[in-house]
């Protein structure tokens, strides 16, 4: 051990000095999750929010997948239940869609903008955290990951949960409404198809939600480590 | 080679521009810093002592000027570079200690040899050698808010140490400590030079750092008011009681 410590040893050239040390994500991974449970409770409003805009969006998609299916039926009895819970069955309710996008959209937004709000202030908080493990060697592109990583995991926990929610919700909803046609004339595949959806726009918020964060956080000096003010 | 400077300046300057009024923070300040040497930078907060030893620890950018260490010239380098001289080269210490809260002593010693380029298993076993070395063998699993602030910045040196560097770059390291706990760290310190010949820079207020320093180098006004060795800094404070010391 004694003699390790000669810097002669790495007195190569410059061009032996490789462009970078390969950190396995598993590293940043474990840094990500650490940092998630230190910070629990803001995790978890966090994702509450990513939950709510995401079961909300499940909701409505299997509300309309279900209440469709059962329109086609045209069954007399049915009719009446689907009248009764203030569905149009001849109408063209294309004015309805247009309202509900923009409710569902805006759902998304505010989620979007409590992602990337929360994530900001971690970064804020771990200005010196980031900048001692510049020091310590540690690359922009693991800065990035580390934080990519973890707006990533809010949103995509965040998303199963909604999804499942949303779904538990939307059948509970319809069979109390239109009770056994529901399972009769469940349509499946609509379902599915709406649930993947659902599952793509979560996927999106929290990739998009974790690029400016991720990259602010990785711009970060390592000189910040030294401050001592907060 | 071996009477080869560590670290070099050359022509160093630092200028800020606020408004329409340029700062100087360093004034053309040159040093040579030698190997195995215990460097105390002392000058009052203001005088550009935080930017010289940011410089010097490959932390900042000159304005103009060049900075050499371990033989590298610095402004050649590039940022994934520069990054891995300061992997390999320096270890840092902290007066804050900054040590990841949510790890362990051992991973937070075992993630600096990570970025090395190290194996997670191999960087664990050099992790505990270095805990080891500096006397927490016994608190491997403990995390920082579990330690004392003398324990913590150990683990800090341990940090510093594992990459085997050929330089510890330590601002003030005893800020946040008690007098006997702050003298046990510079203790850890010199014994750090001594057993490795490890090269250690520090920035500080502290007197009690002088004692184990081979030199000392007072900053004022961003430039180099004086350089001094041990020897000639002990009559110093027999005489004038340590009152220019700071």
């Amino acid at each position: 051990m004694k003699n390790s410590y000669s810097i002669e040893r790495r007195m190569e050239d410059l061009n032996k000095i490789p462009d970078q040390a390969i950190i396995p994500w598993s590293v940043a991974f474990s840094v990500s999750w650490g940092s998630l449970r230190r910070r629990f409770f803001r995790s978890l409003i966090t994702m509450v929010g990513v939950v709510l805009a995401i079961a909300f969006l499940t909701y409505m998609l299997v509300m309309d997948d279900i209440t469709k299916a059962l329109v086609v039926q045209n069954i007399d009895e049915l009719n009446l239940l689907l009248q009764k819970a203030d569905v149009d069955i001849i109408a063209d309710s294309s004015g309805k869609d247009t309202r509900m996008i923009l409710l569902i959209g805006l759902s998304l937004f505010t989620c979007l903008v409590g992602i990337i709000n929360s994530m900001l202030m971690s970064v804020t908080e771990r200005v010196r955290e980031i900048g001692t493990m510049k020091c310590l060697g540690a690359l922009s592109t693991f800065i990035l990951k580390i934080y990519f990583i973890e707006s990533a995991l809010q949103g995509i926990i965040g998303t199963f949960i909604g999804i499942f929610l949303g779904l538990l919700v939307g059948t509970g909803i319809s069979l109390h409404y239109f009770r056994a046609y529901v399972w009769k004339f469940m349509p499946w595949l609509d379902i599915g198809i709406s649930l993947g959806w659902a599952c793509l726009i979560g996927a999106i918020i929290s990739v998009v939600a974790a690029v400016a964060p991720a990259y602010w956080a990785s711009s970060k000096e390592p000189v910040d480590a030294m401050r001592v003010e907060q | 080679m071996k009477n080869e400077p560590i670290v070099r300046t050359v022509n160093v300057s630092k200028v800020y521009k606020m408004g329409d009024e340029t700062v100087y923070a360093l004034r053309d300040v040159s040093i040579e810093i030698k190997r195995n040497e215990y460097v105390s930078i002392m000058g009052p907060s203001g005088s550009g002592k935080s930017t010289f030893f940011n410089m010097v620890g490959a932390l900042d950018k000159p304005t103009s000027g060049e900075v050499y260490m371990a033989g590298y010239r610095l402004l050649d380098l590039t940022p994934s570079q520069i990054a891995w001289v300061r992997c390999h080269n320096i270890g840092y210490v902290f007066q804050t200690f900054n040590l990841i809260p949510t790890m362990t002593a051992l991973e937070n010693v075992a993630i600096a040899r990570v970025f090395s380029g190290c194996g997670i298993a191999q960087a664990k076993k050099d992790a505990a050698e270095a805990l080891e070395q500096v006397g927490l063998g016994h608190r491997l699993h403990h995390i920082p808010s579990q330690l004392s602030g003398g324990q913590q910045q150990r683990v800090a040196i341990a940090r510093a140490i594992v990459n085997k560097p050929s330089i510890i770059l330590a601002d003030e390291p005893t800020g946040n400590l008690d007098l006997h706990t702050g003298e046990e760290i510079i203790n850890l310190l010199s014994e750090m030079k001594t057993n490795f010949g490890i090269t250690i820079i520090t920035a500080t207020h502290d007197t009690k750092m002088l004692s184990a320093s081979d030199t000392v180098v007072w900053i004022k006004d961003g430039r180099i008011d004086r350089i001094a060795a041990r020897s000639e800094i002990k009559i110093e404070i027999g005489t004038i009681d340590g009152k220019t010391l700071a």
